[in-house]
């Protein structure tokens, strides 16, 4: 057993880091906010040309950095630091997860392209009707053509490519006929309604009609256990996303409560704060461990468990600390102009994204408390 | 980082498992499950087979007599000690005055006691609260008063009351916390003294818990005479070896191994327990508190790796062991919980009322025979070895700068 980093891993950390402290501070975030397309195109290229790190979790074959998991959390937890707008969770984690996962000549194609920042990638699975069943699909692929509609795509309106999921057989929520399906994000018969979310980054209703699918767009027929696997990774990535949100939310209210004063002193001096914080530090400290369990365990018999475990502590971690940092900054904390509050958005999304608290109870318990 | 463990620490685990299997004394078990008393060589039993095997002591320096184990070997001891159900070794020798002494104490003291405690030669009690001093445990007012012997040696004559003084109707020594300078503000003025407790002057008298345990008492102390030979460290400065044996109380207080076995008998029993027409462990409800349970505990199985690694790496247990503390007796208390209410109406019958050890008028299942007792007598531990709210205090003023 092993909890230390590489010296590589921390120096990607440390260069992340670097370069969002210099570029990506708060106010040039909201900048970008602002603008309404959800992601500054500049940073994507920074990440892929000066920095080189869309590379860090694919092999040297690809010619990325030869990293993975650990890789993809200690870059996911400094762009929850900064709370991040590009979609590196969409473009690296999940679509090339997806890619690494099906091999073959259209892995070879499509992931150094993803590297070098051409080609994002939008996850087109969750569905109106779906909730949070990866399985539960309306959206189908018939005779070449696929029809349907999918739910909250973050990142639709800059992807080149939607990697999608659509029923080929059997009912709406069978395990079997559930195909994962890679298409150009501007094919034919493919529209959408564009929106924001409310942390910032863009997304989508898509919409299928009649839209022409070939086999070179099918990364697998039979994909649920595989779309599984992947988000499953996206959630542990998610999860160190969340931990780097919490920490700078945990940070800022420990600064606030020592500055701010009320009746003659700080109140980080009076006991009741003092407790509060004390709890947010030990939700913080559990989620972070709990993240690498869950990281550590991607590659393991026990990954489904270890996620959804993970994701119930980080998801209560989520609201618990979050609510507390605004509560602990007071009125201030429930405006626009103080990072606090924003940093309690993106926390308040992450709770529920890839599946609740109560979701990841449930599906723990459907693998390991049979009656 | 990864979480396999090597070819050398799976040979461990195989050679810990088959030691316990054919060294361990299962009577006691069987004792524990008819809730008879424990006798004192019950209690050391399992000690002195492991001091025979030289694995007593595994976290002291080797010098000691530590087994130089790395942070893995040792975490494979506590889950393979607790997946036999093996009985807890004492604590206030090995775990707190050992380390003490070994880190602040003479070579005079530790050629005499280091061995003794290994040997379970000496069995230790703790006299650090008052029944004025709990939380506030720097406000004790023990009195030690140096004085010139006839035989023109120092001493000590020691005159006050400690209490939950646990296991000392068994003690042959204690370590104490006393004040040495009345005048100085409330920590300078402490001193730690090791007391024989076959000294005159010492009472001891029972007090019986919740559960009907005999596991706690009042000490009083009378006039009695302590060589200043027998002083750990300066003068008044005993608030420092306090601190850190704190320190190093907490870190073991987080209990993992000890849960998860537990964890695993409480839903064995919810799986063997009808809960209208089906099995406790399939109502949604109870079924949610055992998931919550298990994530929690994994949460702080993996914050206490992190902060092993961390300690292996050179850093002493800090005040981040605090948070281990209030964590794992936490979650202890709610084993309990669910316990007690998996037992259901069965909770309710006191199975001392029955007769030691008379298994002729046992009721209901096995199971749920010892709920309520251990139910109650748990709640000490958010409450011993400074309550969780002085860990909350301890945080916020070490950690957060509060």
């Amino acid at each position: 057993m092993d909890f230390n980093f590489t010296e590589e891993q921390t120096m990607l950390r440390d260069m992340l880091s670097r370069y969002l402290a210099d570029t990506y501070n708060f106010d040039a975030r909201q900048k970008v906010v602002h603008g309404g397309k959800g992601w500054n195109p500049a940073v994507w290229q920074a990440f892929a040309e000066e920095l080189g790190i869309l590379g860090a979790s694919f092999s040297e074959a690809h010619g990325g950095l030869g990293g993975g998991a650990i890789e993809n959390m200690v870059l996911m937890e400094e762009m929850g630091r900064a709370i991040v707008l590009e979609p590196y969770l969409s473009t690296v984690v999940i679509g090339g997860g997806a890619l690494k996962h099906v091999g073959g000549a259209i892995a070879d194609a499509v992931i150094p392209s993803i590297i070098a920042g051409t080609t994002r990638i939008a996850f087109a699975a969750y569905e109106p009707q779906g909730r949070f069943y990866l399985n539960d699909l309306t959206t189908t692929l018939k005779g070449g053509q696929l029809n349907g509609h999918k739910a909250v795509v973050e990142g639709a309106a800059h992807a080149t490519h939607l990697l999608v999921t659509a029923r080929t057989a059997g009912g709406q929520r069978d395990a079997g006929g559930v195909a994962l399906l890679l298409i150009p994000a501007d094919a034919k018969g493919i529209t959408r309604r564009d929106y924001l979310t409310v942390h910032g980054t863009s997304a989508s209703e898509v919409y299928f009609e009649n839209v022409a699918v070939g086999a070179e767009h099918v990364l697998r027929e039979e994909a649920l256990p595989l779309i599984e696997a992947v988000v499953d990774e996206a959630t542990a990535a998610l999860c160190a996303e969340a931990c780097g949100v919490l920490k700078v939310l945990h940070a800022t209210t420990l600064d606030y409560a020592k500055q701010r004063k009320q009746f003659g002193k700080a109140i980080g001096d009076f006991q009741v704060i003092q407790h509060r914080l004390v709890d947010m530090f030990m939700e913080v400290e559990q989620a972070v461990s709990m993240t690498m369990m869950a990281t550590l365990k991607l590659d393991t018999a026990e990954r489904s468990a270890a996620v959804s475990m993970a994701k119930a502590k980080v998801g209560k971690a989520a609201k618990f600390v979050g609510q507390n940092a605004v509560q602990i900054h007071g009125g201030i904390g429930i405006t626009q102009e103080l990072a606090v509050g924003h940093y309690f958005k993106r926390a308040t999304l992450i709770e529920n994204q890839f599946g609740s608290v109560d979701f990841h109870l449930s599906r723990y318990e459907g693998i390991a408390l049979a009656a | 980082m990864d979480l396999n463990f090597s070819a050398e620490d799976v040979a461990f685990r195989e050679e810990v498992r088959a030691f316990i299997r054919d060294h361990y004394p299962a009577y006691l078990n069987e004792k524990i499950d008819e809730g008879e008393e424990m006798a004192k060589e019950d209690f050391l039993a399992w000690h002195k087979v492991l001091h025979e095997k030289g694995w007593i002591s595994p976290a002291w320096p080797v010098e000691y007599g530590g087994t130089g184990w790395t942070a893995t070997q040792r975490y494979i001891w506590s889950e393979e000690t607790a997946r036999a159900d093996c009985v807890r070794l004492m604590p206030f020798g090995l775990s707190m005055v050992g380390p003490v002494i070994y880190t602040f104490g003479t070579p005079e003291q530790k050629a005499k006691f280091l061995p003794r405690i290994r040997s379970g030669e000496d069995w230790w009690c703790q006299g650090y609260s008052e029944p004025g001093s709990g939380s506030d445990l720097a406000s004790l007012r023990t009195r030690a008063e140096r004085f010139t012997g006839d035989d023109g040696k120092e001493y000590y004559r020691v005159n006050g009351q400690k209490t939950w003084t646990t296991m000392a109707q068994h003690a042959d020594w204690g370590f104490f916390l006393v004040r040495t300078d009345p005048a100085a503000k409330m920590q300078e003025g402490i001193s730690f003294l090791l007391i024989d407790m076959k000294t005159p002057g010492i009472t001891v008298r029972p007090i019986i818990t919740l559960g009907g345990e005999h596991e706690v008492n009042e000490v009083w102390l009378e006039d009695v005479i302590v060589p200043v030979e027998n002083r750990v460290f300066h003068e008044n400065k005993g608030w420092t070896c306090a601190k850190f044996l704190l320190a190093h109380e907490r870190t073991g207080i987080a209990g993992v191994a000890a849960s998860k076995r537990n964890v695993e008998r409480i839903k064995q029993v919810a799986r063997n327990t009808a809960d209208g027409g089906d099995a406790l462990l399939a109502n949604p409800f109870f079924k949610r508190k055992v998931a919550e349970l298990e994530v929690d505990l994994a949460a702080l199985e993996y914050t206490e790796l992190r902060t092993l690694a961390g300690e292996s790496s050179g850093k002493g247990p800090g005040p981040e062991s605090s948070l281990l503390k209030i964590k794992g007796t936490e979650i202890q208390q709610r084993l309990t919980e669910l316990a007690l209410e998996a037992a259901g109406t069965y909770g309710a019958p006191y199975f001392r009322s029955m007769g030691e050890g008379d298994n002729s008028f046992a009721v209901g299942p096995d199971s749920a025979r010892r709920t309520a007792p251990v139910y109650f007598n748990m709640r000490k531990t958010s409450i011993y070895g400074g309550s969780n709210e002085i860990q909350r205090n301890i945080i916020a003023k070490m950690v957060l700068g509060l």
